[in-house]
């Protein structure tokens, strides 16, 4: 096993969400939910994030920023898709400037939907996702074995 | 003889600091959980931390900010020898501070505005610390009558009895040595009061992992310092020491969850002003009476 698995930092970003899922995504890391447990800790920068936790969905104006933060994050790396406007733009989905869900811009990993999602949701969606990132890890210490 | 005491000190305290560090660590990670009410992450998370960050791709913006952080490791480590051998206090006061300014040149060669913000910082810190801590090796200097760490173990009384208020000034200083809030202007291990990540911004994969490997080791450093000042011939102070030293960890701990982070002008300030009075008062005691 990974030890990925053991100390996920997540980043997270608000794309046009209603704000709450957002308050969702921090109420998990809050002494009720306390995901420190797992070792997950929330960062400020892509750099340092192995799980990208995104909300609300992609318009014009945010699609490169989601791009961009995707980008700057090291492999192996997962996105989770928190809220159902980050999986499928939700009641958002006919407005004028909206594209999508999260999926529009860059490939999502695992979908949470809700709304807003709770926090089980989640945790439950990072552990699910902690099983695709010990998968790219391998992948990713294969591929450099093979190089 | 010297040469080769420091040589085979380095290599232990390689060893030896990393896994005390880490330890360290995860009992500053478990209390400040507890303080906030929280469970908090198994002790050998930090350790966990370091393992992942070895295992992510790497990334780097150019060849030589690795070279840095690596010089900086080896300085911090060959400082921790230096000292736990039993060498020159002001050596290793010397030492550590060109690892810190390693640190501070591995971000400002990334050229982002983040990190650089960060080194800005960092060297606001060495400039509101160093005073203090060269302060520390005088004082230290007029008590035990040498600067050879070793030589406490010869000394009729522990250096705290004649350097107690050098001493407080080197607690006060000590939380900044220990980028603990409200002196974490540089890098903090807190998020929400981060810009990025600050000095670390563009630091990842096993670069990172070394910073952090240098940082448990500088705690462990720091933490004997603090222990230098309660050892005596007596055989027996190594307990007080030692408990002292864990008490300061807490105590540590403690302001690092009840204060927000201060602005840069008064950490300046405020960490002079105590070099001036608390370090001052007591050399000038000692140097005239």
């Amino acid at each position: 096993m990974s030890y990925l698995t053991k100390s996920p930092w997540v980043i997270h970003y608000d794309a046009s969400s209603c704000n709450g899922c957002d308050i969702e995504v921090l109420a998990a890391l809050c002494p009720g939910y306390d995901v420190e447990r797992f070792g997950i800790i929330n960062t400020g920068n892509p750099k340092h994030a192995d799980i990208f936790l995104v909300t609300g969905s992609v318009n014009e104006q945010n699609i490169h920023v989601i791009k961009e933060i995707y980008d700057q994050m090291i492999e192996p790396k997962v996105v989770v898709a928190c809220g159902v406007c980050a999986c499928s733009a939700g009641i958002f989905h006919d407005c004028y400037n909206v594209i999508g869900g999260v999926d529009q811009a860059i490939p999502v990993d695992v979908y949470a939907p809700g709304c807003a999602v709770r926090p089980e949701a989640i945790i439950d969606a990072v552990v699910q996702g902690l099983g695709v990132l010990d998968e790219k890890a391998k992948a990713l210490k294969a591929q450099k074995k093979g190089a | 003889m010297d040469i080769l005491l420091i040589i085979i000190g380095t290599l232990a305290f390689a060893v030896a600091a990393p896994i005390l560090g880490c330890l360290l660590s995860g009992i500053d990670r478990i209390i400040s959980a507890r303080m906030q009410g929280r469970v908090g992450p198994p002790l050998l998370q930090p350790y966990y931390d370091v393992r992942k960050l070895l295992e992510k791709d790497r990334v780097s913006v150019n060849a030589s900010e690795g070279i840095y952080i690596t010089c900086a490791l080896l300085f911090t480590l060959l400082a921790g020898g230096i000292f736990f051998s039993g060498g020159s206090l002001l050596m290793s006061v010397f030492i550590i501070t060109l690892a810190a300014l390693f640190f501070v040149i591995a971000a400002y060669s990334t050229r982002s505005p983040y990190a650089e913000i960060g080194a800005n910082r960092e060297i606001i810190q060495v400039l509101a610390y160093e005073p203090m801590v060269l302060l520390v090796a005088v004082g230290f200097f007029m008590a035990i009558g040498s600067f050879d760490v070793s030589a406490v173990l010869s000394a009729e009384t522990p250096a705290i009895v004649k350097a107690g208020l050098v001493f407080a000034g080197f607690m006060f200083v000590l939380t900044i040595k220990l980028r603990k809030s409200p002196f974490d202007l540089s890098y903090s291990h807190h998020a929400h009061q981060e810009l990025v990540k600050g000095i670390t911004t563009e630091m990842s994969g096993s670069t990172l992992a070394k910073v952090e490997i240098m940082h448990w080791c500088e705690n462990v450093l720091f933490l004997g310092w603090v222990g230098m000042f309660f050892v005596w011939a007596n055989p027996l102070s190594w307990i007080i020491a030692i408990a002292v030293v864990l008490f300061v960890w807490f105590l540590e701990i403690l302001i690092d969850n009840n204060f927000a982070r201060v602005k840069w002008q008064a950490m300046l300030k405020w960490s002079w002003i105590i070099t001036f009075f608390a370090g001052g008062i007591n050399i000038m005691i000692l140097a005239y009476l």
